[in-house]
């Protein structure tokens, strides 16, 4: 029952995505590929002269899996922040669908089904460009596709939580100033979080960018170590499941009276 | 210029005091933007360049990383301050809540209203970028007394972006073109030798971006604050005057006839 209630909810933001799709597709795509040429390979230039790359491996094979983990966090933060505040709160979605047969349980199952789907067209764009240039050439590095998923699963669905307690839209822009965003520059995609300072180190570690940034680098490069895996994707599971575990009696509150 | 001319010029005080008066309620989204670039400078200049140490800069000598990029970051952050208030605000004041309009119906005209805005824009991109310069200034980034004119510069280069955003928001129809403005700032950042020397680039790219205006701006904020003084700062300065001057006279022009009819 709660699967063909969760897919309707899917094919609501399905139809609403086919009339919005081209700009979000050219993002998914431009933005690794600006960011992997200026970066990677421009900079990176100039990180393989002066220190050989990073842990033997040239700066554009270092970057490019930690960047990919740092962009299905972005788009997951996107996802589950102003579009799910629209629907409980601007065109009211949430409380024309409860009108009909379905239940709070579908709609969060729902939502977090499509950001996976949303996330898992981010990771693939992202991996073509990756392999473009050159950097993924394994068959094993696909599965940094569902690694990139879950490590932005990992984020979505505890802002999820948040959204559902949110009045108005004025805290995303500072989640994105204050969260996001020092995530995405310094919590591991762009050097190693080695290089923080040691206070630093701990609060990236707490963070689920770190364990993704890691599994994908590890998927990526080739040289991951299983138990470091077993951490990682537990830690981010952990994130999803508490996540999901807060968001359905906070939108329950929210949306039933 | 003539006395009634001078007038003109004198009342865009009142569009910026609008302005002024408005940001009371939002002043945290302003204060917040200041925050983005002192992140790049944390990851980037010092976490990247704790893996490149040292890059050359102009006439032979060499600068570390975090002094390399500190000055491209203050050029960027001047134009990000200036483009998003003439672009995005601009249009929601032209477009929705109509207030340009409202402004030039009273003795304000529209080359005051239009000239008010650019200043203000200068203004929150100058805010920005000078921010970042006490910043540097602070963490020892800056190499030469010659640093002290990186104010007016970042000034300058606010106004060439202010008012080529509100130049480009005279051709904006709907939210939709805004999207391509971002997509032209994004490469923009990334490529204008933010984070790397042109020295990089295969020569035919290189002249390319030469010839863009953040680059413009980071090549004379650079030159400044690392020291390597020569004649083409001057030619960096007369292009983004020439920018500015050209792209105000388009935005004035068909903002009034856009609305005098």
């Amino acid at each position: 029952m709660i699967a063909t209630g969760a897919v309707r909810v899917v094919e609501h933001n399905a139809l609403v995505f086919s009339r919005l799709w081209r700009g979000s597709i050219m993002v998914s795509f431009f933005t690794p590929l600006f960011f992997l040429a200026s970066m990677g390979l421009g900079l990176g230039s100039l990180v393989n002269r002066g220190s050989g790359g990073v842990g033997g491996v040239p700066y554009i094979n270092f970057l490019a899996p930690g960047l990919l983990a740092a962009t299905t966090m972005q788009a997951a933060a996107f996802e589950c922040m102003y579009p799910i505040l629209g629907k409980i709160l601007w065109d009211r979605i949430y409380d024309a669908m409860l009108a009909t047969p379905l239940a709070v349980r579908d709609l969060l199952a729902g939502e977090v089904a499509w950001v996976t789907l949303r996330l898992l067209m981010v990771a693939s764009i992202f991996w073509c460009v990756m392999a473009g240039f050159g950097v993924a050439r394994t068959p094993e590095s696909l599965l940094v596709i569902p690694a990139a998923v879950l490590n932005g699963l990992a984020f979505a669905t505890p802002l999820l939580a948040f959204t559902a307690t949110q009045r108005s839209d004025n805290a995303f822009s500072t989640i994105f100033r204050f969260v996001i965003t020092p995530l995405y520059l310094l919590g591991g995609a762009f050097f190693p979080i080695s290089k923080l300072p040691v206070a630093l180190q701990a609060v990236a570690w707490a963070t689920p960018l770190a364990h993704g940034v890691e599994l994908c680098r590890g998927l990526v490069l080739g040289n991951l170590v299983a138990r470091n895996a077993l951490l990682h994707v537990t830690v981010l599971l952990a994130y999803t499941i508490v996540g999901v575990a807060f968001a359905r009696p906070l939108l329950t509150k929210r949306l039933v009276k | 210029m003539s006395v009634r001319a001078m007038r003109f010029s004198a009342r865009s005080v009142h569009m910026i005091e609008r302005n002024a008066l408005a940001l009371r309620r939002n002043w945290m989204i302003i204060f917040s933007g200041f925050v983005e670039p002192v992140l790049y400078l944390l990851g980037i200049g010092f976490g990247i360049g704790s893996l490149v140490r040292t890059v050359p800069v102009g006439d032979g000598h060499t600068v570390s990383y975090a002094v390399f990029v500190a000055p491209a970051l203050m050029a960027s952050s001047a134009m990000n301050g200036a483009i998003y208030e003439s672009t995005f605000n601009l249009f929601y004041k032209l477009r929705y809540t109509k207030s340009f309009e409202a402004v030039v119906s009273t003795p304000v005209g529209v080359v005051d209203a239009t000239l008010g805005e650019v200043v203000w824009a200068v203004g929150r991109g100058s805010l920005y970028s000078i921010g970042f310069g006490v910043l540097m200034l602070a963490l020892g980034l800056v190499a030469s007394p010659w640093a002290v004119l990186a104010v007016p510069a970042a000034i300058l280069v606010g106004f060439a972006f202010a008012a080529l955003g509100t130049a480009v928001t005279t051709f904006v129809r709907q939210w939709q073109d805004l999207d391509t403005v971002q997509l032209a700032l994004q490469p923009m950042f990334l490529f204008s030798a933010t984070f790397f020397p042109v020295t990089v680039y295969p020569p035919a790219l290189r002249l390319v971006v030469e010839w863009t205006p953040l680059y413009r701006g980071i090549d004379l904020i650079r030159g400044l604050t690392t020291g390597g003084v020569g004649p083409g700062l001057l030619g960096d300065a007369g292009y983004l005057v020439v920018m500015g001057v050209v792209c105000v006279a388009i935005a004035a022009l068909r903002l009034r006839s856009r609305l005098l009819k």
